[in-house]
């Protein structure tokens, strides 16, 4: 049973009647058809469908996502609709108060846009260029980790620690990006290093 | 999740404690309705509020926060006083019939070895008789005093319907009301789910309250079954995911542990674990722990990782202490020893407790980067915003660098829900502005850190300038790539162990799953749980065929579900000692006379004789553990102890305050109120709303329109008692900190009388903070103590005390 492909074609089916090409057909006279023009267009006629699932908690609903623009294209895309996936078999299509409102979290007027720098002392944060921002967080690592690493512990063990500079991981990345952190975190000896899962 | 959310269609009680899946887990909680329509099945709810759980419970029963272990230890003894127990299952699957060294003792509240100096315990005689076979010494008659059950009968004796009341403030009708619907479920062919999240894990305790239910549901042979189980409802959508893959101070990916400095090379790290059978023909799985750590270790340094170096096991960071949580870090940095601290996705300024002390703690630092979509507190912490975050900036001299982050609907990848599902799931809108993904930002700093080193030089570079990471742009690892990473693959071909001319995965092939790793450096897995994800079939993850044979809710071919696809963990236990379904209308596998088939995979070897090998196939035992040896630091038996902040003292070991092994630093136990205080009477404790989801969605606007403000709630009782009226503005304080709010006063919850007295609560709900959409606000860990769970360190948020009084509002 493939029911994203059923979906597809009732929605292709119903865009197309809403499009205007029925109309006559269902034989409107001249008032409804000025009152079917003063009615807005189904809004998610010609959008592109991505599955997706919340980030909110672990029951992890399958949502569709509406966007104006294909990123499988190459495209801008802009999300302009988020709803329950009918066929995902733990939600059905429901979602709760918060995955509900899910396109404002996409929308929400503090995402961020820019790398910032608040620099010592200072009481306001500054744009500054990705690469300017990696490059000093690349040598602040770098300066912490060769003035602090512990290569032998007191009874010459070989421990290659590093403790002064540690890492807080999230709680809604994905597996790949849990595992490239891990990489990265682990290879340069941080023990300081921990997740979400406690609170 | 040991089952899945869809399982629980299949159950006959539903037991929420420690949690609110109505309102925290709203489109989980349907599987509930669902069972309550279709199955008659009760829903029974234990909380100190009246939650909208509640609301639709068909029992509830009242309890005090922090008392969770004396009213399950008391369901577990009426339990067994009733013969309310599935004796089979008992006998067979559990360990319930081992003896235990004779020296084991409890005793006012302590187990044998305790050291009050070092707050831990040697655990010597913690442990099992082991005969001259080699092998744990048993008695299947259970007359041995010895013998775990006698033990436990024993231990629990003292939770009586009569002291759980006084405990717990739980009338003792109400309780065995409670106690008599759960011993129900002790039928083979009744069967009862726990369904539970941090209303347990958060508190000095937190681990052996979930133990608590766990041993229960063994009692009543629930594990393993259809519609059973012990399901963690976990807060976020991938804090399973992040915790599988090993995001921990301690862990390696699948719950492999980093050495510690005391394991000195490959040798001694294994010799730990070995993971030798306690019984006759047990499977003992953890004996493959070599191969799946050494094809880990082949994942992070590839062709650097030799058997002349061990797989590169020295390049691994080996710890001082049992682990660097973030209770720890903060401690640290407050104490002037931390130069950096990168939080991603992790907002710890509200997250972490004792904010005073966390202010200070970030301030100490030199630098602080933050990766996040949203505009955090903790990456602002700095910034002055009057009563809500009272600093100032100019004494501040941390450089802080604040990161944009694609969310979820710009990023690819998967995520691990509650019952293990990793699902994937595609980006579908452009991020705003200068936005990028976390694989970016985490190949941009690591390439540049390996380029200084390359570069440079510096201290101990090679475990970063061998570091595998080659990706077809290291500038930005895609999710496919490193999801077939996770899963692992042939180094060289993989010959068949039974006839070495046959190859069964070509060199270069994706493994088919875990069973094909090997210990000598041929194969390689990232997370070997998760092996199997994405192999020569294909994205795993990606799978959407929603049937579901016999309607059983396993949807086997929906995504894939760790280990193996397997849907439901200990499922040999599903059926009796002859590998017949103890419930046939809940048949899950079977054994058909040559080997175990049904609805979901095995979790057994599948030609394993049933009468011979045991269902719990991790533990080296074969059965599943009442009295657990050594693996837990506060006791092989769970046993009540108060909050380290508690209203009243220990009713049964007056002399113990909070859990006599949690850790405690310096200077924090002298910011704890005392017992039954007279400063801070009440006890607090602290939760999640609907409208709401941690500190995200009050950068919601809809989110924002329907919860706007911070409140906290209160009993009609304790408002007129402090003259506070509805809607009216409170203070409420505690000896480390105070903030203010207006007063929701409510019927849902009641004072408590225990033992005599009684105790108010006041419920602080915990989605404020000053950015975002919503009004400024407080969050409960302006209040809380700074100690964790001692096992996990996960921080005691919901039990603490407080004071509260009226105050005049704010000036419009």
């Amino acid at each position: 049973m493939n029911m994203e492909l059923s979906r597809r074609q009732f929605l292709a089916a119903t865009g197309a009647g809403v499009a205007g090409t029925a109309l006559g057909a269902f034989g409107f006279g001249e008032i409804e058809a000025a009152h079917a023009e003063a009615i807005r267009a189904f809004k998610l006629v010609n959008t592109t469908e991505t599955r997706n699932t919340c980030p909110y908690c672990s029951v992890a609903c399958g949502i569709i996502m509406y966007s104006k623009g294909d990123l499988k294209k190459g495209e801008k895309a802009e999300i302009v609709h988020i709803e329950g996936d009918t066929d995902h078999p733990t939600n059905r299509g429901t979602l709760c108060p918060k995955g509900a409102a899910l396109l404002d979290f996409v929308k929400a007027e503090t995402r961020l846009k820019y790398p910032m720098v608040r620099k010592p002392g200072s009481d306001k944060f500054e744009r500054i260029s990705w690469n300017d921002a990696l490059d000093r967080i690349a040598r602040l690592m770098k300066d912490d980790r060769d003035g602090n690493f512990v290569q032998k512990n007191n009874d010459g063990v070989t421990v290659n620690r590093w403790t002064t500079t540690g890492f807080l991981a999230a709680s809604a990345t994905t597996n790949e990006t849990a595992f490239a952190t891990y990489k990265v975190v682990r290879s340069a000896g941080m023990l300081v290093f921990d997740n979400q899962a406690r609170v | 999740m040991t089952n899945s959310w869809t399982d629980i269609r299949n159950t006959d009680l539903v037991v929420i404690m420690g949690g609110n899946a109505a309102e925290a887990h709203p489109c989980g909680f349907k599987w509930v309705t669902e069972a309550k329509a279709n199955r008659g099945a009760k829903l029974i709810v234990v909380d100190p509020r009246f939650t909208r759980s509640a609301s639709v419970a068909d029992f509830y029963a009242p309890i005090r926060q922090g008392s969770d272990i004396a009213f399950l230890l008391g369901v577990m003894n009426y339990c067994i006083k009733n013969d309310k127990v599935q004796w089979d299952y008992v006998k067979a699957f559990t360990n319930a019939a081992f003896i235990v060294k004779d020296g084991f003792e409890y005793k006012d509240g302590l187990f044998t070895g305790y050291d009050e100096t070092k707050r831990d315990y040697d655990k010597s005689t913690w442990n099992y008789v082991i005969g001259d076979d080699g092998y744990a010494v048993v008695d299947d008659t259970l007359t041995n005093p010895r013998c775990v059950w006698n033990l436990l009968k024993a231990h629990i004796s003292i939770y009586t319907p009569e002291m759980v009341e006084r405990i717990c403030g739980t009338p003792k009708e109400k309780f065995l009301k409670v106690a008599e619907m759960i011993s129900e479920c002790s039928t083979p062919t009744k069967t009862m789910t726990s369904m539970y999240a941090l209303g347990w894990t958060q508190h000095s305790k937190g681990s052996q309250n979930i133990r608590s239910m766990a041993m229960l549901q063994l009692v009543l042979g629930n594990i393993g079954v259809r519609g059973g189980g012990m399901n963690a409802l976990r807060g976020h959508s991938n804090i399973q995911g992040l915790t599988d893959v090993g995001l921990m101070s301690n862990l390696l990916p699948g719950y492999m542990t980093l050495p510690n400095e005391k394991e000195v090379d490959f040798d001694s790290y294994m010799s730990t674990r070995g993971f030798k059978p306690l019984r006759p023909n047990q499977t003992s799985y953890w004996q493959n722990y070599k191969k799946f750590f050494v094809s880990f270790l082949k994942t992070m340094w590839g062709a650097a990782a030799t058997p002349e170096n061990h797989f590169a096991y020295d390049w691994l960071p080996k710890l001082d202490v049992p682990g660097y949580d973030v209770l720890r870090a903060f401690e640290l940095m407050n104490q002037g020893k931390m130069t950096g601290y990168i939080c991603q996705g992790f907002n710890p300024l509200l997250a972490a407790p004792n904010r005073t002390k966390l202010t200070a703690s970030l301030s100490k630092l030199k630098f602080l980067v933050t990766m996040d979509p949203l505009d955090t507190e903790t990456s602002r912490f700095w910034e002055n915003h009057g009563e809500f975050n009272d600093v100032d900036p100019s004494q501040i001299q941390t450089e802080v660098y604040q990161l944009p982050s694609t969310c979820f609907a710009e990023d690819e990848g998967s995520l691990t829900n509650s019952g293990r599902w990793l699902q994937w799931h595609w980006p579908g809108g452009t991020a705003p502005g200068e936005a990028k993904t976390d694989n970016w930002i985490m190949a941009q700093i690591y390439t540049r850190l390996r380029d200084l080193y390359r570069k440079e030089g510096g201290a101990f570079p090679d475990p970063i300038v061998n570091l595998d990471w080659s990706y077809a742009d290291p500038g930005e690892p895609t999710a496919e790539e490193l999801a077939k990473e996770l899963n692992g693959k042939a180094l060289t071909p993989l010959m068949d162990p039974t006839d070495p001319t046959k190859v069964v995965v070509e060199a270069g092939k994706l493994v088919p799953s875990f069973a094909a790793l090997r210990d000598d450096g041929s194969t390689t897995s990232g997370c070997w749980i998760y092996s199997g994800c994405f192999n020569e079939n294909g994205n795993n993850m990606a799978r959407r065929d929603t049937s579901d044979p016999d309607e059983t809710g396993a949807y086997s071919k929906w995504a894939f579900s760790w280990p193996v696809n397997r849907r439901i963990l200990y499922n040999r236990a599903s059926a009796d000692l002859n590998g017949k379904a103890w419930d046939p209308s809940r048949k899950l596998i079977e054994w058909d006379g040559q080997k175990w088939s049904g609805y979901d995979v095995p979790d057994i070897a599948p030609t394993a004789k049933p009468q011979d090998v045991g269902p719990f196939i991790m533990n080296a035992e074969g059965v599943s553990r009442l009295f657990v040896v050594g693996m837990m630091r506060d006791g092989p038996f769970p046993s009540h102890y108060e909050p380290f902040e508690s209203p009243v003292t220990n009713l049964i070991a007056p002399k113990i305050r909070g859990n006599p092994v949690a850790r405690v630093f310096k200077g924090d136990f002298a910011q704890f109120a005392e017992p039954a205080s007279q400063e801070f009477p009440y006890a607090a404790t602290s939760y999640r709303l609907t409208e709401h989801f941690h500190y995200w969605t009050k950068h919601v606007w809809v989110n924002a329109v329907l919860q706007p403000e911070f409140f906290v709630e209160i009993s009609e009782e304790l408002a007129k008692e402090k003259g506070i009226v509805k809607g009216g503005w409170v203070r409420v304080w505690s000896k480390r900190g105070s903030i203010k709010a207006k007063a929701v006063v409510t019927k849902r919850i009641k004072p408590l009388i225990c033992d005599g007295k009684p105790v108010h609560v006041v419920g602080i709900p915990l989605h404020w903070g000053f950015t975002g959409a919503a009004k400024k606000g407080f969050g409960p860990n302006s209040l809380t103590p700074f100690v964790g769970d001692a096992n996990i360190e996960t921080p005691e948020y919901k039990a603490f005390l407080v004071n509260i009084e009226p105050i005049a509002g704010p000036v419009a």
